[in-house]
């Protein structure tokens, strides 16, 4: 298998900023990931979620959970497959929990477990936990990987 | 296996995955997964990873390609029958 690097993966990301929500990925291999990222307290939908008492959406965090814990992987798994991944992914189910706020600032871990990856789905068992150690929020996510058919 | 009994045995598996409608009730043979059943190709996937373990049968990419009716899908689920 291609070994790649933290760097190399993110690269690959089809993400940037304001949306990109990895800073690094601790480890990965064909059976899962674990990446993190620190919430930005300048983000812009702290402004608005909430007012006066900002915290970060469940959407952003499952979204977190997804470009770590299923893009990430995903592209690691196609790239030792065929080189390098050149197409698009869709999320296509999420069924999240969530049990802790995060708040600006805060540093997540996103751990991830392949669950299976066939017919280019691929479908992830996440858990997301705080600095000190304590599950945010956790669940089940799923996307598909679609080939550009011109590459 | 005939394709009524196939049929009986795909029903089960394709509810799970598709909102209840008419075309669910009336499944048949010329039903379409996306068209007619409102089924994704993510949930599509799900249902082929589940008639595998039920027919105790592995379906490659080329098989899976064509079972976007339960008419294909009855053939894949034979030919993979006839080849234990």
């Amino acid at each position: 298998m291609v070994k790649m690097t933290s760097r190399e993966i993110i690269t690959l990301l089809p993400y940037s900023k304001p949306f990109l929500f990895v800073d690094d990925i601790e480890s990965i291999n064909e059976d899962g990931v674990t990446g993190s990222f620190t919430f930005n307290p300048e983000l812009e939908f702290y402004q608005g979620h909430f007012k006066d008492h900002p915290i970060t959406p469940g959407v952003i965090l499952t979204e977190t959970m997804a470009q770590i814990g299923l893009v990430s992987l995903g592209i690691f798994l196609l790239s030792a497959e065929e080189h390098t991944f050149k197409g698009q992914v869709v999320m296509t189910s999420t069924n999240v929990e969530f049990l802790r706020p995060v708040f600006p600032g805060d540093k997540v871990t996103v751990i991830s477990e392949k669950i299976y990856f066939r017919f280019n789905k691929l479908k992830c068992k996440i858990t997301m936990q705080n600095q000190a150690g304590d599950k945010v929020c956790y669940g089940e996510l799923a996307g598909m990987f679609i080939k550009n058919i011109n590459g | 296996m005939s394709n009524e009994e196939i049929i009986h045995k795909l029903k089960p598996i394709i509810t799970t995955y598709a909102p209840a409608s008419a075309a669910l009730e009336n499944l048949n043979e010329e039903s379409d997964f996306i068209k007619d059943l409102n089924i994704n190709s993510a949930n599509l996937v799900d249902i082929i990873l589940d008639v595998e373990e039920a027919f105790g049968i592995t379906i490659d990419n080329t098989s899976m390609e064509k079972m976007l009716t339960v008419k294909a899908s009855i053939e894949v689920i034979k030919e993979k029958l006839s080849e234990k």
